[in-house]
């Protein structure tokens, strides 16, 4: 059964249509990217997925479950998590404090006024492990809103990941990122991807990176959907080539 | 990095162990600097109120203006009991913290989905609509006059009686007693699990949103928890001035309760409690000079504001309470 299945879905804005009619299958294991020009609605159709909007129309059905009208939390507690396009952390908690939340929270641990020993020291091992998967250990104790860019978006898919996540969406995970630090944050994510299997949608503007991750690709232009299939099929559809150097013109 | 941890903690402690020296033996020092056991008693139970306060600003990001009304309410409650139904100082401080913390549960499910100014518009609204049923519904507050007469009560402790009412100095160590028992309810919720989402809340709520925290749930839970420790400082507070005012309800003194936590330093669990210091000590010097004290006092906050944006505490570096 597949994942999550998004069947035509729609999201206006008073008279501007940011996506129209798009849908979309994600099968289980599969890592999908989204791409498109500036505009597209590539991040609208993100926040539809994740419940910061509800759509216009249109239904969303995770792992079998209609969740159109479920908030964000619930999604959540469902096992979707993501990634945001700038950088969402606790900047002044350390980043070792930062994955102790998460880790705290998705083991439903949230309203506890105290933890038993064994507990704590689950969530201790736990929170090293994601460091250490984070390339972090070294920069744990330190406040998340002092690291480079790169180990601040590390901290936050990491924070993804700490929910235990079936689906991981990430939004343009190496947006502003320079050659180094979008080489390391790629390996993560096909590391996730590759030997996790974990599921992930993600949005992406550097295009080695999506023909380097992605087992599929779809293509928003103008709010629509325009083409979707392999990386090679994509790079030889002509609409899409239009599309973006229409863009560039 | 290990060294700098060490060396953090270790004046951690050498802080929390001059606080603690400090408020021991206040009533042996403070006629040492010219000042006097009751006016210990003030900041402790003031020093408590900006804490309850700043356990929601501080650490959860939520500004209320209005809690003032809780501390009254809390007031008012524990005179009541103790004018009209029982004279006993426990039930008093009991009937009091319930009355303010229970009001602060109801009202605060109504209001905990507004965010930021619009939070603390509702809030101010709500506290003045506890001032004026104080103000006007004399025939059981005293209205403008306030609550009054009442006495705590003597305690009963079994085997000896503690003269609270007319022995100042034990009246010190009963408040400062139920100060820390207060104090440390706060640290050990800053320290749990839930603390934790405070503080997560408070540094960017889409994040803690997106990690499946339900926010409003957890906002209310800390503004109620706030306003029982709110309600609590408000019963000692009757206890201290064995009268209740309803100017104890009205914003400006809850303005007062977030200038004292502001200007301690709202990042800092100790910070209010300074500023209480600095406050009392201001109105009880400085208005003695003069009755335009409250210009004093304003500056000074100009002051540490524009050069401590981060208040008197925090201005010195700190760990984030974990």
């Amino acid at each position: 059964m597949s994942l999550l299945q998004v069947k035509n879905v729609s999201k206006h804005f008073g008279s501007l249509i940011a996506v129209n009619d798009v849908s979309m299958t994600v099968e289980p294991g599969e890592l999908r990217a989204i791409i498109g020009p500036n505009g597209a609605g590539k991040t609208t159709f993100f926040n539809l997925i994740t419940g910061f909007f509800t759509p216009t129309s249109g239904r969303i059905i995770f792992d079998g479950e209609d969740v159109t009208a479920l908030r964000p939390a619930r999604r959540v507690w469902r096992g979707m998590s993501r990634t945001f396009q700038v950088t969402e952390v606790f900047p002044e908690l350390t980043a070792r404090e930062n994955l102790r939340i998460a880790t705290e929270v998705a083991s439903g641990l949230r309203l506890r006024p105290w933890l038993s020993h064994a507990d704590n020291e689950n969530i201790r091992s736990r929170v090293a492990e994601l460091l250490d998967m984070g390339g972090l250990a070294g920069k744990a104790d330190r406040q998340v809103g002092e690291l480079a860019h790169g180990d601040q978006r590390a901290a936050e898919i990491m924070m993804a990941l700490a929910l235990k996540p079936r689906l991981l969406l990430l939004d343009e995970p190496t947006a502003g990122m320079g050659d180094q630090e979008t080489y390391e944050i790629t390996q993560l994510i096909r590391r996730l991807h590759k030997d996790s299997k974990l599921t992930i949608v993600l949005i992406e503007h550097d295009m080695r990176v999506v023909f380097h991750l992605a087992d599929r690709i779809m293509v928003l232009d103008q709010g629509r959907f325009l083409a979707e299939g392999t990386p090679q099929e994509i790079a030889a559809n002509e609409a899409v080539q239009t599309a973006y150097l229409g863009q560039a013109a | 990095m290990s060294e700098l941890i060490k060396q953090q903690s270790g004046r951690k402690l050498a802080v929390l162990a001059a606080i603690w020296t400090a408020l021991v033996l206040a009533p042996f020092w403070m006629p040492l600097v010219g000042g006097y056991t009751a006016l210990g008693t003030r900041v402790l139970v003031l020093g408590l109120a900006a804490m309850a306060v700043n356990f929601l600003l501080g650490f959860t990001g939520v500004l209320s203006f209005g809690h003032a009304a809780w501390f009254g309410i809390g007031a008012y409650g524990c005179g009541m009991i103790l004018k009209f139904i029982a004279l006993s100082t426990p039930l008093g401080i009991l009937a009091g913290t319930l009355a303010g913390g229970l009001a602060g549960a109801v009202l605060g499910a109504l209001i905990v989905r507004r965010r930021g100014v619009y939070f603390a518009m509702v809030t101010i609204a709500f506290g003045q609509v506890f001032y004026y049923i104080a103000f006007q519904w004399s025939s059981v507050t005293g209205g403008d006059d306030g609550l009054r007469p009442f006495y705590r009560q003597p305690l009963h402790l079994g085997v000896a009686t503690l003269d609270i009412l007319n022995n100042a100095v034990a009246f010190y160590y009963f408040v400062l007693v139920c100060f820390v028992l207060a104090v440390a309810a706060m640290a050990f919720i800053l320290r749990s699990p839930f603390g934790r989402t405070m503080l997560a809340i408070r540094e960017n709520e889409l994040r803690a949103r997106f990690l499946g925290i339900p926010v409003e749930l957890h906002i209310w839970i800390a503004f109620t928890l706030s306003c029982f420790f709110m309600a609590y400082a408000g019963s000692l507070y009757a206890l201290v001035n064995n009268f209740a005012d309803p100017r104890g309800l009205h914003y400006s003194q809850s303005g007062d309760f977030v200038m004292m936590a502001v200007m301690g330093g709202m990042r800092s669990f100790w910070g209010p409690l300074l500023g209480a210091v600095i406050f009392v000590v201001f109105q009880d010097y400085v208005s003695s000079v003069t009755i335009n004290w409250q210009i004093f006092i304003g500056f000074l906050f100009v002051l540490v504001v524009l050069f401590f944006p981060g208040g008197i505490l925090g201005a010195i570096p700190r760990r984030a309470a974990s």
